[in-house]
């Protein structure tokens, strides 16, 4: 789950770290009234929403009079926004953060994320701050310098000062930078993170160091044990049917392709994704019901593939193991029934009673075709859809 | 042989009186897998499935000598069971659970190197050698004692790979569903590692899928170490980058982590990689036919 960048800078406050002062505003005069309490003479007004990029896409911004603030959070909220990293649609801007502005001498890039390779957490930073990550790991991969954590100990001094050192930074900057490294660790873990990003991470021109940004993702695994943070969900940032699918607790991707896919299992759902597109077609969605595979769940599988309306087809590829395939056909007939699907339906079962449960398909008397095998299944989905 | 259990081997249930535990464990029995026990802290002293019941693993361990574990407790207390499992000095820890936070995790591939047990999972359907001893979630029915070994992050494509050796009449010597996190026990070079050793095993299946490099990581050993022929699927050549496909570890972060690049470096292994799961079989009956 990932937060806005005004939320992750409160939860850092709260964490004793120093951030520039800034205020959300959810209207244009809200945003004034913050111009105002920050005081001032000039602010940046920055859009919040689930993604990078903003600066680029016209979503950051800095004004020197409080009119030029109305302005820009007038131009910016209620309206989407489109970054080279969100969807072609882009996300709706519901709140813009004002900020006070600070000058800037230097910056840096610094992230705190779970490292599956060494199985730490892994502090990344670079002094080529501002720019992807990615980018800069690619082109330049001596750049980019990494500590890992062991999880019994934590951040230790001597990995914050090699960082310091290898930043080049100095004075009260390098001082402030060993003291930053053990607050962020802490945040990371008390509010179980998979992701803390800063970029920049800015040095000032009175050489003290602050997050000028911050993205945090939280481990959707630990929300329940972090209440407070699974309020801060914003169900706008994401897909509307990816929103519905958390609701029902289905896992679920949208994709672009027009054959709706139902699956047992997330290995095998994304094997029928790709066997869709070698056979020609393309995948609506990714969604994986589950190992074991209930008539509840596969007809709250067709509500979700069903909210999108390209989806020609509707393929359902199901290896029943403990749960025996007659039961499962059982189940899918009933919420043919059920949920009124009026594209056809491409069933593949396997395993326990695979050949009970395909003649029960093909006995029902509706548009439910029973495929002998995977191959088959997919090929006549691509058929379908066409 | 086999790798990791064997009809021998002697297994007890953590979560054993709750739902999925009684299920499961029901369905281990019945597939000849030599049950102890189990343990549901409170019910200690009392019978179910006509077995002991004990309060700690500790207990468990010293009445029964039990070796090997499932678990099957819910995610916000599964990694205690873990770590309970290893210090009660169980061998081989298989944890079934979906959804642990991740820094539990961290926590507890911490406490094991120091421990040596072997955790299989979590998020993971278990261990199964074919005939002997099931751990886990798997239709022990699909399963016929034979000679290929598969290692996998993803449950029911496993069950396919099983499936189809089974139609083909190779058989299986063990199956280890490692799981779909991106934190977890054993992963593709412990258990290709075995089954190199392993005498029943004469070829291997390995499913992998998008996120992490582990499996090109397997593609280097199997290049520079094994002799024993290796069959491959990769899943996720159509899953965008940035989404997590369903598995907490599934996802393509950084551009690193695609079906391609693992599909690239196992062929370059000399890896039968099948571009379909409905191949595997075929692969693996290839790759047993060249050598």
């Amino acid at each position: 789950m990932n937060l806005h960048e005004y939320q992750a800078k409160q939860i850092l406050r709260s964490g004793n770290i120093n951030t520039p002062r800034g205020l959300a505003a959810a209207s244009a005069e809200a945003a004034v009234d913050a111009a105002n309490e920050l005081g001032g003479d000039a602010w940046v007004v920055k859009a919040q929403i689930h993604a990078g990029g903003r600066g680029k896409a016209g979503g950051v911004k800095v004004v020197k009079s409080l009119d030029d603030v109305r302005a820009m959070a007038g131009s910016l909220l209620g309206k989407p926004l489109v970054t080279n990293q969100n969807a072609p649609d882009g996300q709706p801007v519901n709140q813009v953060l004002v900020e006070e502005t600070l000058p800037i001498a230097r910056e840096l890039y610094l992230s705190l994320l779970v490292d599956r390779e060494t199985e730490r957490v892994a502090i990344v930073a670079s002094a080529a701050g501002g720019m992807d990550i990615e980018e800069v790991a690619h082109a330049t991969p001596e750049k980019v310098l990494t500590e890992a954590c062991d999880p019994l100990l934590g951040v230790q001094d001597f990995q914050c000062r090699a960082l310091a050192f290898a930043l080049e930074l100095t004075g009260e900057a390098y001082k402030d930078f060993c003291r930053l490294l053990p607050q962020l660790y802490r945040v990371f873990i008390a509010n179980d993170l998979s992701l803390l990003e800063i970029n920049p991470l800015v040095v000032t021109a009175d050489n003290r160091v602050l997050p000028l940004d911050c993205k945090m993702s939280v481990d959707d695994n630990a929300l329940y044990r972090r209440k407070t943070l699974s309020e801060l969900r914003d169900d706008s940032q994401i897909d509307a049917k990816e929103a519905a699918a958390n609701a029902a607790n289905v896992n679920y991707v949208a994709l672009t392709g027009n054959i709706g896919c139902m699956v047992n299992g997330a290995g095998l759902a994304m094997a029928t994704m790709d066997l869709i597109q070698l056979e020609g077609g393309t995948p609506a969605n990714f969604l994986d019901v589950g190992g074991g595979a209930t008539p509840e769940t596969v007809a709250q599988g067709f509500k979700i593939i069903l909210l999108d309306p390209n989806v020609r087809a509707v393929l359902i590829n199901i290896f029943g193991g403990i749960v025996r395939c007659d039961v499962i056909a059982e189940g899918i007939i009933q919420a043919v029934k059920e949920v009124g699907v009026k594209v056809p339906v491409i069933v593949r079962l396997e395993g326990t009673n695979a050949e009970l449960g395909r003649r029960l398909l093909a006995e029902s008397g509706l548009a439910i075709l029973a495929a002998e095998s995977l191959t088959q299944a997919a090929k006549l989905a691509v058929e379908q859809a066409a | 042989m086999s790798i990791l259990v064997n009809k021998d081997t002697k297994v007890i249930c953590q979560g054993f009186t709750g739902r999925q535990g009684s299920f499961h464990s029901e369905q281990a029995i019945a597939y000849g897998t030599r049950m102890v026990g189990g343990v549901t802290p409170g019910k200690g002293g009392q019978t179910h499935l006509g077995l002991p019941v004990f309060n700690t693993v500790r207990d468990a361990v010293r009445q029964t000598g039990a070796q090997a574990t499932m678990i099957y407790v819910p995610a916000a207390f599964a990694a205690d069971s873990i770590l309970e499992a290893a210090d009660a000095g169980i061998e081989v820890i298989v944890c079934i659970t979906e959804g642990i936070p991740v820094l539990d995790m961290l926590n507890v591939k911490a406490a094991l190197r120091a421990n040596g047990a072997r955790l299989i999972g979590p998020n993971c359907p278990g261990i199964i050698t074919s005939g002997e001893c099931k751990i886990g979630i798997m239709p022990g029915v699909i399963h016929q004692k034979g000679k290929v070994g598969i290692v996998s992050r993803s449950g029911t494509l496993t069950y396919e790979a099983v499936h189809q050796t089974t139609q083909l009449g190779l058989g299986q010597s063990t199956c280890v569903g490692i799981g779909g996190d991106p934190i977890k026990g054993l992963d593709f070079i412990d258990c290709l590692k075995l089954f190199e050793a392993d005498p029943q095993t004469e070829a291997v299946i390995l499913v992998g899928e998008i996120g992490g490099s582990r499996e090109e990581e397997a593609a280097e050993y199997i290049r520079s170490s094994m002799k024993k022929p290796v069959a491959a699927y990769i899943a996720g050549r159509t899953a965008p980058k940035g989404k997590r496909m369903g598995h907490a570890g599934a996802i393509i972060a950084g551009g690193t982590g695609t079906a391609d690049a693992k599909i690239r470096a196992l062929e370059t292994a000399g890896v039968v990689v099948a571009l379909s799961p409905a191949a595997l079989g075929d692969a693996v009956q290839q790759a047993l036919a060249a050598r």
